[in-house]
């Protein structure tokens, strides 16, 4: 069984953006108007951390996508009291959007504040309504909603492969920011397989996990920005 | 057993507490309007939120929680103003004890009551709630045992059912009063309710057994909820939450607020009820120094989370101390010490200050402050979580400071329909203390068989 992972190569993000957009895309996160978004209520389930360096004018942007980071050890999971969030047995932190309530307790708990919380029913002006993905659920008011690692994509994959009968092989899943991104910087794959591409640069000596003290153990490695 | 002359309920005494139940003024007919008024505002605000979506609130990312917590964790701290003190001064047989324990264990449950609205309310899809409950279904989905969401759910039926019960019990003799004194279709639902009593010798006994035994249990049942509720937000791993005394510290924030909210309601009750001849200035003297006790406990353990964990001076807890100690929070930080500590000390502390009007005011004070308290503990440690980028603001919405001033209105509804149905102070336990004392200090026959013999003797329905 494939244990899915991702790596994210600081040194290669230029802070683009296209991840993100390709997420709204393929995931069917609405966007919520500019007079929500100043009360904080923007999707978005990947986005750029940007924070500045140094005093001006030597002053330096670093760019960090964020995503859930599907930990092994999730805190999100044990806090919610209906189960609707799980671990998967390939490694993915799913959420059961049917069966969420809507406690917000294990958006609290995510150190990483990677989960949002669907305030009001979305809404898509015509002719927008025609392009959504018919692959991902759209979520109504009063739910928790998070990256998903595109699994509908996996799942397609694994169809495909099934269909021609053979095995998943790496590269056979990618998820909307990685296809989008124009650097490459992120990758995605069976970590369990030690001759993914994923694998190799998790193992790399620039790779570190976010906030690792909280003993999260995430699913997603960044890999260092190396000239310095 | 020993005959001794059968004492009679003095006629003041059924007068003065029974009053209120068999005649009604005008003003409480205006009240009661107003408070249902009141209520159905609320109810109204909440059928808006759910019609409009739950986006109507003032929460967004990263404040998910907000007023609704707030003030259930505030209501569940006043719950602990009855039933435990009650249960306390019950086992340790105080005997100040009589006057105060129906109004206080009234409080529980109608304190219960609105803490528990607001987990429902809170809900981004409050007509779910019911997938909280264990119930057996064909898809064999249970809620999750591990969430401390669902401890409370547990502990906060457990205690409403155990307080229900201890209300009750104490409720059955002076039931029987009330239907023997009344007619028409009060006399049926009264005897409905008072499950038959007759006031034999073993129905004393049995009845006091009961309450003992009710009054244990209860004392572990309260302090677990309040720990439970802290651990809402002990479990988790957020900064300035994941803190082990939370539990302790909770339920010395819920004995402190209760007893404020019991002495502010003993003040209205005796004033509005004419009760000056049984809340006499010692039940309020006690319950202030026990006021005090926890007003400095309370002191102690703001001290002690503060203190370790500006010492400690870990980068992710920060933020979150200097937004409360100088920050954004730091007026509402400030006017809860002064509120919880600086105003209520002196007051309760010298003698000459600590009146029935003082006790008041400082209770008020009290309520305040721990609102504030447990606004304080939840919005800060949510606006600064661990990765800056995502800091954020917290306001709440009209929708929120509706509903959470509301149910402020629907406590009062309760209670103002409670002094309706039940003599306010219980008329057998005054009356069994004043027989106690009667009898002196020189042979202290057994509380149940002085019991029976007196009280059962003059209770109408004995023949």
């Amino acid at each position: 069984m494939p244990q899915w992972g991702m790596t994210i190569d600081l040194d290669r993000c230029t802070g683009c953006e296209a991840c993100v957009v390709a997420c709204h895309a393929e995931n069917n996160i609405p966007t919520v108007g500019d007079e929500q978004a100043a009360r904080g209520r923007a999707q978005h389930w990947i986005r750029i951390e940007r924070y500045f360096e140094g005093e001006f004018p030597d002053v330096r942007a670093k760019f960090r996508p964020v995503l859930c980071q599907q930990c092994d050890a999730a805190p999100c999971e044990p806090v919610c009291p209906v189960n609707a969030t799980y671990h998967s047995p390939e490694g993915l932190n799913v959420q059961v959007y049917n069966r969420c309530v809507g406690t917000r307790f294990c958006a609290n708990n995510c150190p990483y504040t990677v989960r949002f919380f669907t305030w009001f029913d979305p809404e898509w002006p015509s002719p927008l309504d025609e392009q959504l993905n018919p692959d991902v659920s759209i979520r109504t008011s009063g739910i928790m909603e998070k990256c998903t690692f595109c699994v509908q994509r996996i799942r397609r994959a694994r169809d495909t492969a099934k269909d021609e009968e053979r095995d998943l092989q790496d590269g056979d899943v990618q998820p909307a920011c990685a296809q989008a991104c124009p650097a490459q910087a992120i990758v995605f794959g069976d970590l369990s397989d030690p001759d993914s591409k994923v694998s190799r640069l998790a193992n790399s000596r620039r790779g570190f996990r976010l906030l690792e003290e909280l003993g999260t153990r995430p699913r997603v490695i960044y890999l260092k920005e190396a000239g310095e | 057993m020993p005959q001794t002359p059968p004492v009679t309920f003095e006629k003041d005494i059924t007068r003065d507490l029974l009053s209120p139940l068999f005649q009604t003024g005008k003003k409480y007919y205006f009240m009661l309007a107003f408070l249902i008024a009141v209520a159905l505002y609320v109810v109204g605000v909440w059928g808006y939120q759910l019609y409009a979506g739950i986006g109507v609130v003032g929460k967004n990312r990263p404040s998910f929680w907000g007023f609704y917590i707030t003030s259930f964790v505030f209501w569940i701290g006043i719950s602990h103003a009855g039933t435990l003190i009650s249960a306390i001064l019950r086992v340790v047989q105080a005997e100040w004890r009589r006057p105060i324990t129906r109004c206080a264990e009234a409080i529980t449950t109608f304190a219960l009551i609105c803490g528990s609205l607001f987990p429902i309310i809170h809900l981004g899809r409050a007509w779910k709630f019911m997938w909280f409950v264990p119930y057996p279904n064909s898809r064999y989905l249970w809620p999750n045992f591990q969430s401390p969401l669902m401890w409370d759910f547990m502990a906060i039926n457990t205690y409403l059912t155990g307080s229900v019960t201890y209300l009750y019990l104490p409720m059955i003799p002076d039931l029987a009063l009330v239907r023997d004194k009344s007619t028409g279709w009060r006399r049926s639902v009264y005897s409905v309710l008072a499950l038959g009593w007759r006031g034999t010798e073993r129905e004393w006994l049995r009845l006091e057994k009961a309450i003992s035994i009710m009054a244990i249990l209860i004392i572990p049942v309260a302090v677990s909820v309040h720990t439970i509720v802290s651990w809402d937000f002990a479990m988790t791993i957020m900064p300035m939450w994941h803190s082990t005394i939370f539990g302790p510290y909770f339920v010395t924030g819920a004995i402190f607020s209760g007893i404020a909210a019991l002495l502010l309601a003993m003040t209205v009750i005796r004033k509005t009820l004419h009760l000056e001849k049984y809340l006499l200035p010692v039940h309020f003297d006690n319950l202030g120094k026990l006021l005090l006790t926890m007003s400095l406990l309370w002191f102690y353990f703001t001290f002690a989370e503060y203190m370790t964990t500006w010492y400690g001076n870990e980068a992710a807890e920060m933020p979150v101390f200097w937004a409360k100690v100088s920050g954004p929070y730091a007026p509402l930080f400030w006017a809860m010490v002064v509120c919880n500590f600086i105003i209520p000390f002196p007051i309760l502390a010298i003698r000459r200050l600590r009146t029935i009007g003082g006790m008041a005011v400082a209770s008020l004070f009290i309520l305040v402050g721990m609102w504030l308290e447990r606004f304080l503990i939840i919005v800060p440690t949510l606006i600064n979580p661990y990765l800056p980028y995502n800091y954020g603001f917290y306001r709440p919405s009209w929708v929120e400071v509706s509903i959470a001033l509301g149910t402020f209105g629907i406590f009062t509804l309760l209670y103002f329909l409670f002094i309706k149905f039940s003599p306010i102070i219980s008329v057998w336990e005054i009356e069994e203390g004043r027989h106690l004392a009667e009898a002196g200090a020189s042979h202290e026959p057994a509380v149940g068989a002085s019991l029976s013999n007196h009280v059962s003797a003059h209770l109408p329905g004995n023949v």
